[in-house]
C-alpha cells in the first residue's frame, strides 16, 4: 500500500475535461431555461391588463407591514394547534394501526371499530368535522369534554387526520419483511417487543415522507378551525381584510403558511437522506 | 479474437484503492474465472466492465471499442453485456417470465408473444419451464439464480459477467447453477466469472486470473494456475482456500 495515488493518464485527463465541460454545459442549460420560464411567467402576470388593480388589492406594502404583527400573533395559535395535534394524532394513529395489524383474534370488535373509524375519518371533510366537533360536542354537556375552543379544535383535527396517519403507519408496518419478525421472535423477544424494537423503527423510516406530507397538510388545515371562532392567522387576516377592504392580509397569511412548512420539509429531506445513506451502507 | 480487454484499470472508493492497474484480456468464446480473496477487487472489476462503476483511469475495450469513453452510451453497451449478481436481484414484483421478458420487450422491441416464446424456450433449457408464472420469492435459491441467468441471456449478450453467483447457494444447489454455465460454454458464450469454486474453475474455465491487492497477479490456463501457480501469492491463496 505504498502507492497511494498515480498520475492520471493523458486519456483520463481528456475524459475528465470532457466531463467537466459536459457538466458546465448542463448547468448553463438548466440555469438558462429556469430564468427564461420564470421571466416569462413574471412578464405574463405583470403585463396583464388587471395587474395594477391586483397589485393594489393584494400586494399593498404598507398594508402588509401594518398587518404583519397581527397575523404573526395569529400564527402563534396555528403553531400551538398543530404541535398539540401532531402529538395526539400520532397517539391515536399508532393505536389504530396496532389494533389493525395485531394478530390476536380476541381483538376482533376493536378491529371492526378501527376500520369504521378509518373510513369515517378519511371520508368526512375536515371542515365538516370541525363544525360537528366544535358545535356538537359542547352541546352534549358531557363531563370531561374539553370546553376550550383550542382543545375542541385539536380534537377535530385529531379525528380527521388520525385515519390518514393510521393507514400510513399500518402500510409501513406491513411493508417490513416477515423475516424481521422471525429474527426478532427467534431471539426470544415477545410480539410487542419485536414490534417496538425491530419492526416499528424500520416502518417509521420508510413512511417518514408520507407522514410529513400529512403533517404539512395538517399545518395548513389549522386554518379551518377559524370557522368555529378560533382566532388564528387566517381569522386575523380576515378581520383586517374586512376592515381595510384590501386582500393583502390574506397574502401575508399565505406567505406565513408557506414559510411554516419549509423548515419542516428541509428537516425531513435531511433525515431521509441520512437514513438512505445509512441503509445503503455508503459512508 | 480478443472480445474484452482491460488495460491499467484503476478505481478507488474514497481513500480505498480497489483496482490498482488491472490488465486482462478475454478471447471470444472463453470462460475466464477470477479468483482471489474477498476485497481483492473481483466484483469491482466486473462492475467497471459493465459500466456500473466509472473507472478512474485506464481502458475497458469491448470488441476493440473503448467503452469507458464518456461519449459512449452506457445503456447501449450494457445491452450487449449480461450480468448476474450474487444476490440474484430478480425483480420481486414480476413473475419469472416477466423478469425475463422485460428487457427484450423494452429494448429489443420484441412483441409480447415473441419475447415470451423465447423466454419459455430459455427457461425450459435451464429447467424452469414450470416456473414461468411463479414469483421470485417462491423459488429456491438455485432456481432464482438460474432465472437470473436466463434473464441476462434473453438479451443475447456477447459477454456474460457472473459475480460470485453460487456464493449464496446451498452446496446441493450450486451444482445446478454450475451445470448451466457449463452448457453456456458449449454454446460458445464468453463468460467472465468471479468465483470461489476452484474445482469448477479447473474443470470448466479456459483461463484463470488471480486478483491480489487490486491487480491481476497471475493469469493463465486454468489447470496451470490452479495446480502449479507461478506466483507465490497465488499458491498461498490456494492453500489457504483448500485448508478453509
Amino acid at each position: 500500500m505504498t502507492e497511494t495515488s498515480w498520475t492520471p493518464s493523458a486519456r483520463q485527463r481528456e475524459r475528465d475535461t470532457f466531463r467537466r465541460r459536459q457538466s458546465s454545459r448542463r448547468t448553463a442549460v438548466a440555469l438558462g431555461s429556469t430564468v427564461l420560464v420564470l421571466g416569462l411567467l413574471a412578464y405574463v402576470v405583470l403585463s396583464s391588463p388587471g395587474w395594477p388593480r391586483v397589485r393594489d388589492a393584494y400586494f399593498d406594502w404598507s398594508e402588509a407591514k401594518s398587518v404583519l404583527p397581527l397575523v404573526l400573533r395569529g400564527f402563534e395559535v396555528n403553531v400551538r394547534l398543530f404541535l398539540a395535534a401532531e402529538v395526539t394524532i400520532l397517539i391515536v394513529a399508532l393505536l389504530v394501526a396496532f389494533v389493525r395489524v395485531l394478530p390476536f383474534a380476541g381483538l376482533a370488535p376493536l378491529k371492526v371499530l378501527a376500520v369504521v373509524y378509518t373510513d369515517v375519518s378519511r371520508g368526512t371533510p375536515t371542515l365538516l368535522v370541525v363544525y360537528l366537533v366544535g358545535f356538537g360536542l359542547p352541546a352534549l354537556r358531557l363531563q370531561g369534554v374539553p370546553s376550550s375552543l383550542f382543545w375542541l379544535a385539536v380534537t377535530a383535527l385529531t379525528f380527521s387526520y388520525g385515519g390518514y396517519v393510521a393507514e400510513v403507519l399500518r402500510a409501513g408496518i406491513i411493508s417490513v419483511h416477515p423475516s424481521q419478525w422471525a429474527s426478532g421472535r427467534s431471539l426470544g423477544l415477545s410480539y410487542t417487543q419485536t414490534m417496538r424494537s425491530v419492526v416499528l423503527p424500520q416502518a417509521l423510516r420508510r413512511v417518514l415522507p408520507p407522514l410529513v406530507n400529512d403533517f404539512a397538510s395538517l399545518q395548513k388545515d389549522t386554518a379551518l378551525v377559524s370557522v368555529i371562532g378560533v382566532v388564528e392567522a387566517l381569522r386575523q387576516a380576515q378581520i383586517r381584510s374586512a376592515r381595510d377592504f384590501n386582500f393583502t392580509p390574506y397574502v401575508v397569511a399565505a406567505v406565513g403558511f408557506i414559510l411554516l412548512t419549509i423548515p419542516f420539509a428541509r428537516l425531513t429531506d435531511w433525515l431521509s437522506l441520512r437514513m438512505t445513506r445509512r441503509d445503503q451502507g455508503a459512508a | 479474437m480478443t472480445l474484452l480487454r482491460l488495460a491499467d484499470v484503476r478505481k478507488r472508493f474514497g481513500t480505498a484503492e480497489v483496482l490498482r492497474g488491472v490488465d486482462l484480456a478475454v478471447d471470444a468464446g472463453q470462460v475466464v474465472c477470477l479468483i482471489g480473496a474477498s476485497g481483492s477487487g473481483k466484483s469491482t472489476l466486473l462492475r467497471c466492465t459493465n459500466l456500473l462503476e466509472t473507472v478512474d483511469d485506464g481502458v475497458v475495450e469491448l470488441a476493440g471499442r473503448d467503452i469507458t469513453d464518456p461519449r459512449v452510451d452506457a445503456n447501449a453497451v450494457r445491452r450487449e453485456i449480461g450480468m448476474v449478481f450474487q444476490a440474484y436481484n430478480l425483480f420481486p414484483h414480476l413473475s419469472v417470465l416477466d423478469n425475463v421478458c422485460l428487457a427484450p420487450r423494452r429494448l429489443r422491441r420484441l412483441s409480447k408473444g415473441e419475447a415470451q416464446d423465447r423466454a419459455r424456450e430459455l427457461l425450459a433449457r435451464f429447467g424452469l419451464a414450470d416456473k414461468a408464472q411463479a414469483y421470485p420469492d417462491s423459488l429456491s435459491g438455485g432456481q432464482q439464480q438460474r432465472a437470473a441467468l436466463v434473464r441476462a441471456l434473453a438479451m443475447s449478450p456477447t459477454l456474460l459477467l457472473l459475480d460470485e453467483i453460487t456464493s449464496a447457494l446451498d452446496p446441493e444447489l450450486v451444482g445446478e447453477v454450475l451445470d448451466a454455465i457449463r452448457a453456456l460454454r458449449t454454446d460458445g458464450m464468453t463468460v467472465v466469472m468471479a468465483t470461489h469454486e476452484m474445482a469448477f474453475a479447473r474443470d470448466v474455465a479456459d483461463r484463470v486470473a488471480f486478483l491480489h491487492d487490486g491487480r491481476v497477479l497471475e493469469e493463465g490456463p486454468a489447470a496451470q494456475v490452479l495446480a502449479d501457480p507461478a506466483h507465490e501469492r497465488t499458491g498461498v491463496f490456494l492453500r489457504r482456500f483448500r485448508a478453509g
